[in-house]
């Protein structure tokens, strides 16, 4: 049974913390581990936080959150409105940071990949940016 | 997100309790870089094991007070991590920059 959560919340950087526990919440369907849960908790933070500085950059948006769970599948969705990704390849390579100077350590989507199972990214410039990840519940054991 | 700051002997140590992500770095960085005006601190030491939550953005947080403290040829500490928090630091490679207190 398919089963799916739509949310959509100002791009403001206390959002962040609800956007987390939200994700939380509906991974509960899941019956996840204690690091299960900590993954999805920590790559929707990272995502959110893209959309939050990069696509909007601090200026007023929204920001939209999809949960979706089709069996043990979670697929998550964060999308912005933003400024969008010039070079795509160039943005997940790890490390890479268009904002050194703001403290940045350019390692959002090397989390994102390393915490779920796939991460894509569809991004037009001016348009804004979609992150679409997905993840397996229930895998050791 | 709660800092508790104790600085003796040089040594500068930040408990931190609570969250860290992009909305709490911006009050961690400003307290720490207030205790890190004191141009005696040669040594940084963050215990993280209050730590609940923490993303990338703590990352910056942590390479950016390592950066002022090895500016001065000081040294930074981490400790006490908990699993979750201890699997992004890793992956940063923050721990390669950090060092043993006796080592300062
Ligand atoms: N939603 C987005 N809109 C526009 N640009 C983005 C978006 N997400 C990421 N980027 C670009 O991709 C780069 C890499 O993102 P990533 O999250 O890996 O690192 P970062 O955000 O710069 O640093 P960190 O996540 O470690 O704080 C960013 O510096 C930014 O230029
Ligand atoms: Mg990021």
């Amino acid at each position: 049974m398919k089963n799916e959560l739509r949310t959509s919340f100002s791009s403001l950087t206390q959002n962040e913390a609800l956007a987390r526990g939200v994700a939380a919440q509906f991974c509960m369907l899941f019956d996840p581990t204690v690091e299960e849960l900590s993954d999805v908790r920590t790559a929707v933070s990272e995502a959110v936080t893209n959309a939050v500085i990069h696509g909007y950059g601090h200026r007023n948006g929204v920001v939209g959150l999809d949960l979706v769970k089709e069996d043990d599948l979670l697929t998550v969705t964060v999308r912005d409105e933003g400024r969008g990704i010039e070079d795509i390849e160039l943005a997940r390579r790890p490390f890479y940071t268009s904002m050194p100077e703001a403290e940045r350590s350019g390692m959002g989507f090397a989390v994102m990949e390393a915490f779920m199972d796939s991460v894509e990214v569809e991004s037009e410039v001016g348009r804004g940016t979609t992150v679409t990840m997905k993840k397996r519940f229930g895998r050791n054991g | 997100m709660r800092l508790t700051l104790m600085k003796e002997d040089g040594i500068l140590t930040a408990r931190l309790s609570g969250e860290l992500d992009q909305h709490s770095a911006a009050q961690v960085r400003r307290e720490l870089d207030r205790a890190l005006g004191d141009p005696s601190v040669k040594r940084i030491e963050f215990d993280m094991k209050e730590v609940s939550f923490m993303d990338s953005a703590g990352i910056g947080v942590i390479l950016g007070r390592y950066r002022t403290v090895s500016g001065r040829g000081g040294s930074m500490g981490i400790g006490n991590a908990p699993r979750n928090v201890e699997r992004i630091l890793r992956m940063s490679g923050v721990y390669t920059l950090a060092t043993e207190r006796s080592m300062r």
